[in-house]
């Protein structure tokens, strides 16, 4: 078990002839993610690290029966990757593009809605269940198996937590990037309760930051829903109101979306807080 | 980005909102001239990217040319909240028979956009929704549906505005969402919309936010930036694509990735220290990336250490430990540094700068360790 992605994904990437659609394709592939194909407009019947590239989303399901796809196209062309994924009804859809406008994810949220796919994103680095599939762009080797899920708004902070982990000897089920972004698919609830059901999975790590109410949604959730441990680390206690701290998402606005507010939130619900990442091993 | 009230209201003029009559000027000189020209008592407004300027003597009213040049003399050049009045707004001053509030926002808790209205205008609304939130009437838009008409019924009705003027303010809502939308605003608010002498709708201050990730679709917009006010180091690093933030602490923090630079932030914190700034260099950490990097955070007089915390993840710390190499053979750093590396060939990229024996540099393993070390170099510093 896992969540989201495992050894039976079949994972289609949007963007594959891209810069950096080519170079993370070929780090999942040498991951052992099984990667079906590519979709690059105008490039349909090329091949690419061994992998076949169709035109549309839609012929690549068809040809490949792929259930998960992978975006990494520029920000102006990700709402159309998007929508085309979900028009081809691809169940799990990670968006790792940055800097798509908040208009075109306010639409793409509506349309999502519904719909049975799951987006993961955008402005994520995706997932990472260790041993089994890599989808996105999270570093490989920093993660092992094992039995803490772990949730972040973040990127390298994730990888750093991770990598933490493993030092200590403490594996992972999985590693879910959420993203930075105001307007996201998947909030931490959903992911904290896939955490929940999955067996594999014993305690929780979840990494926030500033901006938003996604952690003191994730408090209510976890003092009323969770039987699991969860560990909590907040980014951002020094940042400045009003300014935003390189996510879209990451801005305290109108005395709101402030880290004390969501370390308090989450004390309130029994989760352990860390005071630096280094911490959370100890806590666990 | 945030856009002047006077290109907000420009911007609503265009959509066909009705705005006072006025003009833009830079010198008293300029104000005489405009308010000559408009006629009658004018109203001399501060165009500054900050709130309260109306409390800081900012906005006053002149019954005559000579009055306005007066006022334009006081208030340009006036620091309101470390923003230096460069230029003033001249407008026909109306009578005011009431205030209204009325703005569109992006919900990022309901993920969509919201249209608000309050009888309670003139205030600032974040007060209005302190003090008496039910006195703002909310209606959220489906992104697809678009403003329905009978959503501005709603808001009319919840504010009790007199019906004679709901068909006017229906336009002007359907107008204000369409420049909202039509403009990748976060922001477009009337504030106040009076109803004036005449019992006309009038927009008499207004204000824009756009989505900086859509300024890509919205060139014109774009031109609007008024980097004035902003510390030149940031308007530096965002034409270099990097994203930094000037604080008030001693502690210049160099890292890859927004939450792991607002962690290393927070670190020097916890250890008695405060940063300098909010910095993140992206991934790879290029040679080039470093160094103008490393020439923006030296632009801060206040720095008295520099922090280097790189994850290297697909990028190996050992090129990571080059690239910073190299862009110190460009820039002279004379401030203790302290650098961590973590993750692939952590050992490697450390070795490589403990064996380049830079002065003034340290390594550290851990995050606990760099920032205590950083926040050490410049408490001596």
């Amino acid at each position: 078990m896992a969540i989201l992605a495992d050894s039976d994904t079949k994972l289609l990437v949007q963007g594959i002839t891209g810069r950096e659609g080519l170079f993370h394709t070929e780090q999942m592939i040498e991951y052992g993610t099984a990667v079906a194909g590519g979709v690059t407009p105008g490039k349909g019947g090329e091949w690419v690290l061994g992998k076949p590239v169709f035109d549309t989303v839609k012929s690549a399901r068809e040809a490949t029966g792929a259930n998960a796809t992978v975006i990494y196209v520029p920000a102006a062309f990700a709402a159309d990757a998007i929508y085309e994924a979900l028009d081809a009804e691809i169940e799990l859809i990670v968006c790792i593009t940055e800097g798509i406008p908040v208009r075109d994810m306010m639409q793409v949220r509506a349309r999502l809605d519904q719909s049975n796919s799951r987006l993961l994103g955008p402005n994520c680095p995706g997932l990472l269940t260790p041993g089994q599939a890599k989808v996105g762009i999270m570093p490989g080797h920093i993660a092992m198996p094992g039995n803490v899920g772990v949730v972040s708004r973040s990127g390298t902070l994730t990888y750093e937590v991770v990598y933490a982990l493993t030092q200590r000897g403490i594996g992972q089920s999985t590693c879910v990037g959420i993203g930075g972004d105001p307007i996201n698919g998947t909030s931490f609830i959903d992911v904290l309760q896939m955490f929940e059901d999955d067996p594999q999975t014993e305690k929780v790590v979840l990494i926030g930051e500033i901006g938003g109410t996604d952690e003191e949604k994730a408090a209510h959730f976890i003092a009323t829903t969770m039987t699991k441990p969860v560990v909590a680390f907040i980014a951002g206690q020094t940042a400045p109101p009003g300014k935003r701290m390189g996510h879209a998402g990451a801005i305290v606005e109108g005395g709101s979306g402030t880290a004390a507010d969501k370390i308090a939130a989450l004390q309130a619900a029994g989760v352990k807080v860390a005071d630096h990442p280094e911490q959370i091993a100890d806590l666990l | 980005m945030n856009l002047h009230e006077y290109q907000s209201k420009a911007r609503f003029a265009e959509y066909g909102i009705p705005i006072p009559r006025g003009k833009v000027a830079h010198s008293p000189q300029q104000a005489y001239e405009i308010a000559k020209e408009l006629g009658g008592p004018v109203v001399v407004k501060a165009q500054v990217l900050t709130g309260g300027r109306g409390k800081a003597g900012g906005v006053k009213l002149a019954q005559t040319p000579e009055e306005a040049e007066r006022h334009a003399d006081a208030i340009l050049g006036m620091d309101i909240k470390d923003h230096k009045v460069l230029r003033v707004l001249v407008d026909v001053a109306s009578p005011i028979q009431k205030e209204i509030y009325l703005g569109v926002t992006n919900d990022r808790a309901a993920r969509r956009p919201l249209i608000m209205a309050s009888a309670e205008g003139g205030m600032d609304i974040e007060e209005v929704n302190r003090v008496a939130p039910e006195k703002i009437i909310r209606e959220h838009i489906d992104p697809f549906l678009g403003l329905r008409d009978y959503q501005i019924r709603n808001l009319a009705y919840g504010i009790e505005l007199p019906r004679e003027l709901w068909k006017p303010f229906m336009k002007i809502a359907q107008a204000l969402y369409r420049c909202y939308a039509e403009s990748d605003a976060t922001l477009a608010e009337i504030n106040p919309l009076i109803i004036d002498g005449e019992g006309q709708l009038l927009a008499v201050d207004g204000k824009m936010s756009i989505d900086d990730n859509a300024l890509f679709r919205h060139p014109d917009l774009a031109e609007l930036r008024d980097t004035s006010a902003e510390p030149e180091a940031e308007t530096r690093a965002r034409a270099a694509g990097l994203s930094y933030i000037k604080l008030d602490g001693t502690i210049g923090c160099m890292v890859n990735g927004a939450g792991l630079a607002m962690t290393t932030m927070d670190m020097t914190k916890l250890f008695g220290g405060a940063p300098a700034n909010f910095l993140d260099i992206g991934g790879g950490a290029k040679a080039e990336t470093v160094a103008m990097a490393l020439r923006i955070i030296l632009s801060d007089p206040n720095v008295k250490a520099v922090l280097f915390n790189i994850f290297g993840g697909i990028t190996r710390c050992d090129e990571v430990a080059r690239g910073i190499l190299a862009a110190l053979g460009e820039v002279r750093v004379d401030l203790p540094m302290v650098v961590r590396l973590v993750g692939t060939n952590e050992e490697e990229g450390r070795a490589l700068l403990d064996a380049a024996n830079i002065p003034h540099m340290e390594t550290a393993r851990t995050l606990a360790e760099a920032a205590r070390k950083a926040v050490e170099a410049a408490q001596k510093a």
